[in-house]
C-alpha cells in the first residue's frame, strides 16, 4: 500500500501533459537550423524559436512537452528493468545485467560474513565482561567515527583494485558498529536471567552459551538484519573504489549513456533486492524463534 | 464494636508445643552468624543488615517479614550467594557459603523462567549443568513437572504460561537440583489474590510431601501465617532481627484458621512490630490541603 503513493504521484507527473513538463521534444524542426527531431529544450526557448518563425513566415517548428530526460516515466523504467536483463552487454569485455549483480551480492555477501564472524563473538564478549569491554570499546567508538569510505585509497593501496578493498570498505562500515550494537544489545538481557542460571548450578562458559546467547538470539538477529542494510548502503562506495564493478559500474556506465530509464531499473531492483531478503529473513526469524512472543517484533 | 479477646500469640498448644521442641531437635540446615550487609550510596554508607542471627532446621517452613527497606531481599540474595555480606557468615550445612550454587534454589518474584526454553527444558537445564545425561534429566523433569500439575504444559514456552503457572514452572525448576533449601523471593508478589491462594496451599502440600526446607520472603501477613513455622521480623534502618515468631497455628494449616484465636494474636503481635505506633513525624503522609470546600449539606465521609 505505501508504495502505492509514489507512483501515483510519479504517474501523474509524467502522464500529465500540463503537469510539470518543463521541456519540448521536437517533433518537426521546420526552419530552425539547430533544432533536431527528438531533441529536447526548454519550452521558453521553443517558443521564442516558433514566433520567430512564425514572424519571419518561414516553417514554423513543432512539439510537444516533456519532462527532462532525468525522469523516465515509470512504463519506460518497467521496461527497461526487463530489457536490462535480456539485451547483452554492448561490448563483450563488459557484463550482464545479472552478472553485476550477482558480483555486488557477493561483495556484500562476504563484506557482512567477514564482519560478523568477528563481530558477533567481539560484541557478546564486550557486553559480557566489563573487562573486555574496557579493552575494546573505547577504540571502537573512535574508530566508528571514521568514515569508512575515507579508507578507500588505503583499501586500495594494501588489497589491490579488485574485490579486496571493497569487501575491506563494506567490512569496515559494518564491523565497528556491530561490535557496539551487539555488545549493548547483550547488556540488555535480563539480569535475573542471569541469576536464576547461577542459583540452578551454572557457570562461566556455560553461563555464557547456555543463557547469554540464546537469550539474546532474536535481539541478535535483528541487530543484523538493520546492520546487513547498512552494509548495502557502503555498497555504491565500495564499488566506486579500484575497478568500478558491479551495479555501480552498471549505474555510472548508463547514466553516461543518458540511459536514465536504466538508471532508475538498478536501483529499484537495489530497492527489491534489499526488501526481498529483508522480508525472507523477517519470516526465518518467526520459525527460528518460535518464543517470541510478539511477532511483530521479528 | 466490640473488641475480641485474644490469647496472646506466645500461647501453644500441647501438640504445637511438641511440634516445635521436636523441630529443634532436627539437623541445623541453615545458619546466619551476624550477617551485615553496608553499601556505598549517594547519601553514604547504608546499612542494609546488622547483626542478623538465626537458624533453620531440616523440613522447616521459615518467612522473613519486615517493612520495606528492612534488608529481606538483600538477605535472601546473600543467602543465595548473590551478594557477598560485608560481615559475618552463612553456613549451609555447616560449610560456608560463598557463591551460587545449586543447593540452594531461589524462586524470584519476577519471571525467571528462560523465555527460549519450553517447561521442560526449563526444568531440565539445572540437571544438566548437574552433567546428568539427557534422559534422565528429562524424565526427573517430568516428574517435577508433575508434582506441580503441569504436565499437559511440559512442551509450552513461557510466554504461553500464567504468571501463577510460571511460578510453578520456577519452583519445579529449584526443587529439580534437589537443593537443601529452597529460598523464594516474594515468589507470590505479582500474582492476583485468588492465584496467590492456590499457589500458597499448593506450596505447603508441596513442602508436606518431599523433604524440603524453604525460606520465604513477603510483606504479606497473612501468607506469612499461613505458611510458616516460624517468622523472622526484620525492621528497618537498620535491617536487624525484631523478633523470632514461632506460629502457633497447629498443622496442618486451612484456610479456615485464617480466623482462628492463634492466628489473629500472631498477626496482632505482627502488626504491632511492623506498623508500630506512628510517632508524629511522618514526611510522606498525605498533606491534606482542602482544595474546595465541601458543602454544609454534605455528611462527612466518616
Amino acid at each position: 500500500m505505501s508504495f502505492l503513493l509514489p507512483i501515483l504521484v510519479w504517474s501523474l507527473v509524467s502522464y500529465v501533459p500540463f503537469l510539470w513538463h518543463p521541456k519540448v521534444e521536437i517533433a518537426d524542426p521546420g526552419s530552425v537550423s539547430w533544432f533536431k527531431s527528438g531533441m529536447l529544450v526548454d519550452r521558453d526557448v521553443f517558443a521564442e524559436q516558433q514566433q520567430l518563425a512564425t514572424q519571419q513566415q518561414l516553417a514554423v517548428p513543432e512539439g510537444f512537452r516533456a519532462n527532462p530526460i532525468y525522469l523516465p516515466a515509470p512504463h519506460e523504467v518497467a521496461i527497461a528493468f526487463y530489457t536490462a536483463f535480456t539485451t547483452a552487454p554492448t561490448r563483450s569485455s563488459e557484463q550482464w545485467l545479472h552478472e553485476s549483480l550477482w558480483h555486488s551480492i557477493q561483495v556484500i555477501f562476504w563484506g557482512f560474513t567477514l564482519s560478523s564472524l568477528l563481530g558477533v563473538p567481539i560484541g557478546i564478549l564486550c557486553g559480557t565482561y566489563v573487562a573486555i569491554s574496557k579493552l575494546h570499546e573505547p577504540f571502537i567508538e573512535f574508530f566508528r567515527y571514521l568514515p569508512a569510505p575515507a579508507f578507500g585509497a588505503l583499501a586500495v593501496a594494501i588489497l589491490g583494485i579488485h574485490d579486496g578493498p571493497k569487501i575491506a570498505i563494506i567490512f569496515i562500515g559494518t564491523f565497528f558498529q556491530q561490535v557496539l550494537i551487539i555488545a549493548n544489545t547483550t547488556r540488555k538481557l535480563d539480569v535475573a536471567l542471569l541469576e536464576a542460571a547461577l542459583t540452578l548450578g551454572a557457570k562461566k562458559l556455560r553461563l555464557l552459551f547456555r543463557v547469554v546467547v540464546p537469550g539474546i538470539l532474536p535481539d541478535l538477529y535483528r541487530d543484523q538484519r538493520i546492520l546487513l542494510g547498512w552494509a548495502w548502503t557502503y555498497l555504491i562506495v565500495a564499488e566506486l573504489i579500484g575497478t568500478s564493478s558491479g551495479i555501480t559500474w552498471f549505474i555510472t556506465q548508463q547514466a553516461r549513456y543518458k540511459n536514465f530509464d536504466n538508471v532508475y531499473a538498478a536501483i529499484a531492483m537495489i530497492g527489491i533486492i534489499g526488501i526481498v531478503t529483508d522480508l525472507l529473513l523477517a519470516q526465518l526469524g518467526k520459525r527460528l524463534f518460535p518464543w517470541e512472543k510478539t511477532q511483530a517484533k521479528v | 464494636m466490640t473488641t475480641i479477646e485474644l490469647p496472646s500469640y506466645l500461647e501453644q498448644s500441647d501438640a504445637v508445643r511438641n511440634r516445635f521442641d521436636r523441630l529443634k531437635q532436627r539437623e541445623v540446615i541453615l545458619e546466619v552468624k551476624k550477617l551485615g550487609k553496608q553499601f556505598h550510596s549517594q547519601q553514604g554508607l547504608v546499612t542494609a543488615l546488622k547483626n542478623i542471627n538465626f537458624k533453620t532446621h531440616r523440613r522447616e517452613f521459615v518467612c522473613v517479614i519486615g517493612p520495606s527497606g528492612c534488608g529481606k531481599s538483600t538477605l535472601i540474595r546473600i543467602l543465595a550467594g548473590l551478594e557477598t555480606p560485608s560481615s559475618g557468615e552463612v553456613l549451609l550445612d555447616h560449610k560456608p557459603v560463598l557463591e551460587p550454587g545449586p543447593e540452594r534454589g531461589m524462586v524470584f518474584q519476577g519471571y525467571t523462567l528462560f523465555p527460549w526454553l519450553s517447561v521442560k527444558h526449563n526444568v531440565m537445564f539445572g540437571l544438566e549443568m548437574q552433567g546428568i545425561n539427557k534422559v534422565t534429566a528429562e524424565s526427573e523433569a517430568m516428574n517435577w513437572i508433575e508434582l506441580v500439575g503441569l504436565e499437559k504444559f511440559s512442551e509450552a514456552y513461557p510466554h504461553q504460561l500464567s504468571g501463577g503457572m510460571k511460578q510453578r514452572v520456577a519452583i519445579a525448576r529449584a526443587l529439580a537440583n534437589k537443593p537443601r533449601i529452597l529460598l523464594m523471593d516474594e515468589p507470590f508478589g505479582a500474582l492476583d489474590a485468588q492465584t496467590r491462594c492456590k499457589m500458597q496451599a499448593n506450596l505447603l502440600e508441596i513442602w508436606r510431601n518431599i523433604d524440603i526446607t524453604i525460606l520465604f520472603i513477603t510483606h504479606d501477613l497473612d501468607e506469612a501465617i499461613y505458611l510458616a513455622d516460624r517468622i523472622l521480623v526484620l525492621k528497618a534502618n537498620p535491617g536487624e532481627v525484631d523478633e523470632m515468631i514461632e506460629v502457633a497455628v497447629p498443622r496442618p494449616r486451612h484456610l479456615s484458621q485464617f480466623i482462628s484465636p492463634e492466628f489473629l494474636a500472631t498477626k496482632k503481635r505482627l502488626e504491632e512490630l511492623i506498623h508500630p505506633p506512628v510517632v508524629d513525624d511522618d514526611t510522606d503522609g498525605l498533606h491534606m490541603i482542602r482544595m474546595a470546600r465541601v458543602g454544609d449539606d454534605v455528611e462527612g465521609v466518616e
